[in-house]
């Protein structure tokens, strides 16, 4: 009997379980102990600070055909890039498709520079996606282009979805059971304010379809290619989710 | 890309005790792990690191395997006079990075 009063409390929770009110969203920064939330926010001690500087120094290097730096059309990256990541993954109008942080830096590498695209979790590619990241820290996370709609929608559908052997959404951890615990962690809200993050774990710096396609991992779940359009669309949707907080890139986690 | 970051105070009075803030860039390979061809990994870490006041060694740390990529260190100097502070890592594949800082003592 107990045990049919707590399947029927498991259902019923996941029936009515609803998205994060935007007055309880919280940082994922919350979830972690004071010495890390330390850690995080001394430039000195925050190992993602090296990626900000790699990216600085690549931001000002000639590349490619072209014989241009990033500099050399935006000017300086503090200042060109302020805000930008608050508002990413956006549309591009050129190519029709919605473009993430990275996606958008190998596109200004082909299509302008006349540069080869930097390979995925590559160490520069993700030391350019820190420092114009690093740049919008402390802002606000917009998601207001409609043309966004149909992106969000489908990552919404992805996030809602259950899938892998585990039969598991990503929903039924992140929108039912944040700040109760998974082994000694603390589920997280999973808002991507802080990326790319410093990943202690990983003992490097690593993207935000990086950290999906481990937790699609830990689902048993088949991971979706990195740089596909479905891992765009699910980040699309996490920064939707994620409007109202401000980006903290570069973050570091557990 | 070898590099380091460095936290020290600009200026001290005589008697402070200042915290010195390091940081550096190196992957800290243990030499006990293996490559996706099941071949083992070459080890690479820093061995020593070693920081000087005025050409005076005053802070000495030696590193194993066990020790994190990116290594942070953090500790302190009584400041009695101004002097430049030189940082020295040194390490496998002839790793060596040195960086200087300046602290003025009033």
């Amino acid at each position: 009997m107990l045990r049919l009063v707590l399947l029927l409390a498991v259902l019923a929770g996941q029936v009515l379980a609803d998205e994060i009110p935007p007055a309880e969203r919280l940082s994922d920064t919350l979830t972690m102990s004071p010495e890390l939330r330390a850690m995080q926010a001394d430039e000195t001690a925050n190992p993602a600070s090296l990626s900000v500087l790699d990216g600085e120094a690549l931001w000002n290097a000639r590349a490619g055909a072209s014989g241009k730096s990033c500099a050399d059309c935006h000017g300086d990256g503090a200042k060109a890039m302020r805000g930008v990541a608050a508002h990413y993954p956006a549309f591009d109008a050129g190519s029709g498709r919605v473009l993430d942080l990275e996606a958008k830096i190998n596109q200004c590498r082909t299509e302008r520079q006349g540069a080869a695209a930097l390979p995925m979790e590559s160490r520069d590619l993700l030391s350019l996606t820190t420092y114009v990241g690093r740049q919008s820290r402390g802002q606000l996370i917009v998601s207001v282009d409609p043309r966004l709609v149909p992106t969000i929608e489908k990552g919404r559908q992805m996030f809602n979805a259950r899938q892998g052997q585990l039969n598991l959404s990503c929903a039924i951890c992140h929108d039912d059971n944040w700040g109760r615990k998974l082994g000694a962690v603390t589920v997280p809200q999973a808002h991507p304010t802080a990326y790319p993050i410093y990943r202690l774990e990983w003992q490097s710096v690593g993207s935000l379809q990086r950290r999906l396609r481990n937790c699609m991992v830990g689902m048993r779940a088949e991971p979706y290619v990195l740089g596909s359009d479905e891992f765009i669309a699910l980040e699309t949707f996490l920064m939707s989710r994620a409007k109202g907080l401000a980006v903290e890139t570069p973050g570091i986690r557990p | 890309m070898a590099r380091a970051l460095i936290n020290v105070p600009k200026t001290a009075k005589v008697g402070d005790v200042i915290e010195i803030k390091t940081l550096v860039s190196h992957p800290m390979e243990t030499g006990y792990r293996v490559g996706l061809g099941g071949e083992l990994l070459p080890r690479d870490i820093i061995q020593t690191f070693i920081c000087t006041f005025n050409g005076a060694e005053f802070y000495r740390a030696e590193f194993s395997p066990a020790v994190a990529a990116n290594p942070y260190f953090s500790f302190h100097m009584l400041a009695s006079e101004s002097g430049v502070l030189e940082f020295r890592w040194q390490g496998d594949n002839d790793f060596l990075l040195v960086e200087t800082a300046t602290l003025t003592v009033e």
